[in-house]
């Protein structure tokens, strides 16, 4: 399926303003979408409605809390689209694990790289940490890192 | 009646730990398995093992520093990251490279995509039991580690592209070897065939096992030989062509059931197209520069930026988010053997121990890719 019916999929659960075109030429996707954590569930059904697979999870920590970010692409047409999720600290997202498969793994090591809780998810063990670990390395405050932003500082929003 | 004696038969499990240290994974691999007798339950892959924490150490290194890490997620396809990665630091910063720089790096990642899928062939085979189609591709391989030798000075790890171009020039003796390499790969495939691909005992041991058909792959986010074993023509280099791969001439081998029979066939005819390729490559070679003018340190303007690169495993993704200084803010590789392992909970269950070997063979998954 091509982008329009993946945006004809999208427009119905989330707002027009929520999703805002990017240049691929630039940057790599074509849409991003501006989502809540409630929105997930809803968002991940459309993608999979319109024939596309999970590309990855992950998290981004910013001092304004941390983003969960979901790529979906279709391997019939180039069609990336980024899901933005801004989380305050100690936030969950809902798993969307039962609609894709993939996502089991990729909640599970961000939940221990950032600590961020999956609702609903059937086994939010360790993946790559040791099992005992209590600690999140991927967090800012975590080991050296060379920089700690806000959001603003980098999307200017 | 002497049956009332015996105790009444129940249906009993228990769990198997295959490795970490097994030589069918090709790693440090965990797979936990519940069997009941020879039939697998239920699978847990326990990966981690090899974790070195690659996308923590982006975050305090300069773009620069960070080059060397790429190569030594997916050892056997080191060059393909590279490039992955160094193409999108260019596309982030905007760095026009030279022709000859792009033809020399599609020659040499398709030289290692080769390399790595030979020694897929040799350990799969070895895994199913017959030893000297191991030796066969070793032979070959050395080849290709000879050539990349050469020109990066390093067998595996390779760090050769640079921003902006290769780290040194290619020289006729490397085109040389590597026309004759392809001479000498091209009429090395009847051996193969002849020795595998007809061998009714391999055959047996691969068709109709770990079928991965395209729902299931859909769901896993499974890419590469797999997604296309499958019948699915998604290969990064014709979805949203890198480099040079728009100006060369080949086909994307697909499957049709997703069997480890279509998965071995698909990856053999990676090879010969791969040949093709770096054929085509040699001829158009232009001359020129092999390196943009490129400053110290690199600083991509502020943003997020995705980019794509087919490795031999599937879909690499390099999600990278700049803060606009020099260090990347954030790196997250997404890789291809990720998926593919995790399906490997679906697929096991109901089949035989001993087709574990087979399937997990034919999936060609490389751990420390997985672990980062």
């Amino acid at each position: 399926m091509s982008l329009e019916g993946l945006k004809e999929e999208l427009s119905k659960v989330v707002e027009p303003g929520d999703m805002v075109p990017r240049e691929y030429e630039k940057d790599g996707c074509l849409l991003e979408i501006k989502a809540r954590a409630g929105q997930v569930e809803s968002v991940a059904k459309a993608a999979r409605e319109a024939d596309c697979f999970l590309e990855s999870i992950t998290a981004v920590d910013f001092t304004n809390g941390p983003q969960v970010i979901y790529q979906f692409n279709s391997c019939t047409s180039i069609s990336r689209v980024l899901v933005r999720v801004q989380l305050s600290r100690g936030e969950s997202v809902v798993s969307i694990g039962s609609i894709y498969d993939a996502a089991l793994w990729y909640e599970r090591e961000v939940f221990e790289l950032f600590g961020i809780r999956f609702d609903n998810h059937p086994d939010l063990r360790r993946l790559l940490l040791p099992e005992d670990a209590d600690f999140y390395p991927l967090l800012k405050d975590y080991g050296k890192v060379h920089a700690f932003r806000s959001t603003e500082d980098i999307y200017g929003e | 009646m002497a049956n009332e004696f015996l105790e009444p038969i129940t249906e009993q499990t228990f769990y198997l730990n295959m490795g970490p240290q097994h030589p069918s994974t090709h790693g440090v691999l965990r797979l936990f398995l519940k069997l009941d007798g020879e039939y697998i339950v239920e699978a847990d892959p326990i990966i981690g093992y090899g974790h070195r924490g690659h996308e923590k150490m982006a975050e305090s290194h300069l773009y620069e520093q960070f080059l060397p890490n790429t190569s030594r997620m997916d050892y056997l396809a080191g060059l393909i990251l590279n490039h992955g990665y160094v193409a999108a630091v260019e596309k982030m910063v905007g760095i026009e490279v030279p022709p000859r720089a792009e033809y020399i790096r599609v020659i040499c990642a398709e030289l290692n995509r080769i390399s790595s899928h030979l020694l897929w062939f040799g350990t799969y085979v070895m895994d199913l039991g017959g030893f000297t189609p191991f030796l066969y591709s070793f032979d070959d391989r050395e080849n290709i580690l000879d050539i990349l030798d050469r020109v990066s000075g390093s067998r595996l790890t390779y760090s050769y592209c640079r921003f902006g171009g290769v780290a040194r020039d290619v020289d006729d003796e490397f085109i040389t070897a590597t026309q004759q390499f392809v001479e000498r790969l091209r009429s090395r495939w009847d051996d193969y065939h002849n020795l595998v691909t007809k061998n009714v005992i391999f055959i047996h041991r691969a068709k109709d096992v770990g079928v991965i058909n395209r729902e299931l792959a859909m769901r896993f986010g499974c890419t590469g030989p797999i997604l296309r074993a499958a019948g699915v023509p998604y290969d990064v280099r014709k979805a949203e062509p890198y480099s040079v791969y728009s100006e060369l001439d080949f086909e994307i081998p697909t499957g049709s059931k997703g069997d480890a029979l279509d998965r071995y066939i698909v990856r053999l005819q990676e090879m010969e197209q791969s040949l093709r390729i770096i054929e085509q490559a040699l001829e158009r070679l232009p001359d020129g520069a092999i390196k943009a003018a490129v400053p110290h340190k690199v600083r991509p303007p502020r943003g997020d930026y995705y980019f794509a690169v087919e490795s031999a495993r599937g879909a690499v993704g390099f999600y990278i988010v700049s803060d606009g200084t020099s260090y990347p803010y954030r790196l997250k590789a997404r890789v291809p053997s990720y998926g593919n392992l995790q399906v490997l909970t679906e697929v096991l269950p109901g089949t035989l121990v001993a087709d574990t070997i087979s399937i997990l063979g034919s999936i060609d998954i490389v751990v420390p890719e997985v672990d980062r």
